[in-house]
């Protein structure tokens, strides 16, 4: 069961009040009707799935139904920060973080 | 290969069974195959096997990180069914369960397949007209189908609750009889010894860390153990071909989830078919060892540790007692996880990739191992031929982008 701070709410809550909504950051093309077919396809369906350092959206459905951010690493599943919607991750995946995942990856 | 008999069985009794031969060889891999498969689970090994058996393709390795079976393989439910709703899916996972009802003798090892029927529950007035469509779209299909009212389900789930005292109560079901559970490791292990038999290196403890590429085509893999060149190379490494993809230079649509199974302790003999119900979520079957096998949803974050959270469960065990409340008090066993790579229409990815001669096999989300012997027999025919078979067309890859999704996410006979 993850732990998982809301900061709308400023407190840590159990994880059963909450939905993981997938990837965060994903921008809606600005004019839909000038994209190609493939660049709306990568834009409906396409997603980040790494081993590691995920960013992700999730809602707080049994609290104050707010969206947030969260970054959390896909194979120990430890949330290393939750931010609010608009703002930027301040851990992303480095070159060395990236490696230690695949590596974790292989043991998990 | 020393084939597997009554007689045999007899024969080895007398020296106390300490001299059966291994069931596959520990090769050292060659320079380079005419194929290789990366990832010996039971689609990889499968794929192996028809490649060998009923393509001529006799000069192929399975390259596999752990050992083989051990992953998803090990870690379903065991269900097999093909009552899917539309035409492309129902013909794909009906070509697997023809190929299921002769598997046994096929490749002479018993996969335990029993075909002791598939209730799919309904509880609301649209869980039944839902299921007038699917079993009236089976049957054009050619796929066996039928559907009962909730007095019928009563007689022949004698444990079911279908009184009107339940949240949700049974009002009819869907049965398909030919559907049913097989013996999940026993389908990979004789899948691998009738490979191996063919010729087929199986390469374990060797991880694929990278493709090789020249002009645009893969010439082989990386390995942790050194390079093995390849004429082609298919990927069927179900939760990490996201992984895979991201070694190869591309992405997939794809997502990777936990999905938790469990079963209790084993219990004298109550439920003899497989129970799904989509609205209450949650299915169920009882082993020939006797435990009680239960699954239901995927955890609904992204993860590849094997393991999911407790309310999964917790959701899982109330689905189940909502159905049978005589379980209420079986204490369960054992739990785990697989990592299911799940696709947004929740069908499979048989496909071509922007890199040539490379091949993927994904996809299959929560309801693979229904589709074990198909899924390989399509992948061999494609891999063999450097063309997809027919029945794998519609699965390509391109789909996500012309749009032309085959959207059994809420037609299954259960949504995940």
């Amino acid at each position: 069961m993850l732990h998982i701070f809301c900061p709308y709410c400023g407190e840590l809550r159990s994880e059963e009040e909450f939905h993981a909504k997938g990837q965060a950051h994903i921008a809606r093309p600005l004019d839909p009707d000038a994209c190609t077919d493939a660049e709306w396809g990568e834009y409906m369906f396409f997603r980040d799935n790494p081993r590691g350092i995920h960013h992700e959206l999730w809602v707080h459905a049994a609290g104050c139904r707010k969206y947030f951010n969260v970054t959390r690493h896909t194979v120990t599943y430890e949330i290393l920060e939750t931010y609010k919607v608009g703002e930027k991750p301040s851990v992303t995946a480095t070159g060395a973080t990236d490696k230690q995942a695949v590596a974790e990856g292989v043991t998990a | 290969m020393q084939r597997y008999s009554g007689f045999g069985l007899f024969k080895h009794s007398f020296s106390h069974h300490e001299n059966w031969q291994r069931m596959w060889r520990n090769p050292t891999p060659k320079p380079v195959y005419d194929v290789v498969i990366v990832g010996g689970g039971g689609h990889g090994l499968a794929t192996a096997y028809y490649l060998a058996k009923e393509f001529g393709v006799k000069n192929v390795a399975v390259v596999e990180k752990g050992w083989l079976g051990g992953g998803n393989t090990a870690r379903n439910t065991t269900i097999v069914r093909s009552n899917y709703l539309w035409d492309e899916s129902a013909q794909l996972y009906e070509h697997a369960m023809k190929l299921w009802e002769g598997l046994s003798q096929d490749i002479n090892y018993n996969v335990m397949f029993s075909q002791r029927g598939v209730y799919n529950l309904c509880h609301t007035l649209q869980d039944m007209r839902d299921a007038e469509r699917r079993v009236s779209a089976n049957r054009l299909n050619g796929v066996d189908g039928e559907l009962l009212d909730a007095k019928q389900v009563a007689e022949e789930i004698p444990y079911l609750d279908c009184s009107k005292n339940t949240r949700y109560p049974v009002m009819g079901s869907t049965v398909q009889r030919r559907g049913g559970v097989a013996r999940h490791d026993a389908v990979a292990w004789g899948y691998a010894r009738a490979a191996d038999a063919l010729g087929v290196d199986l390469i374990q403890n060797t991880e694929v860390i990278g493709f090789r590429k020249q002009k645009g085509a893969v010439i082989g893999v990386e390995t942790n153990k050194g390079f093995i060149g390849a004429k082609r190379v298919g990927v069927v490494t179900a939760g990490n071909s996201g992984h895979m993809a991201g070694l190869a230079g591309f992405r997939l649509p794809l997502e990777s989830h936990p999905l938790q199974a469990l079963v209790s302790e084993p219990i004298k003999p109550i439920i003899d078919s497989v129970i799904m119900s989509n609205a209450v979520h949650g299915y169920i079957s009882q082993s020939d060892k006797g435990d009680l096998v239960i699954g239901a949803g995927i955890d609904g974050y992204n993860g590849y540790g094997q393991r999911g959270s407790y309310g999964t469960i917790e959701h899982t065990l109330q689905a189940i007692v909502e159905m049978f409340p005589v379980l209420s008090r079986v204490r369960m066993n054992r739990q785990w996880g697989g990592i299911v790579d799940t696709s947004p229409d929740a069908c499979p990815i048989i496909s071509k990739t922007p890199v040539d001669n490379l091949f993927f096999n994904c996809g299959w989300g929560t309801g693979g191992f229904k589709a074990t012997p198909g899924s390989g027999h399509v992948f061999a025919a494609s891999l063999a031929k450097g063309e997809m078979h027919p029945l794998a067309k519609p699965f390509s890859i391109d789909r996500f982008h012309t749009g032309a999704l085959i959207d059994e996410h809420g037609a299954a006979a259960v949504a995940h």
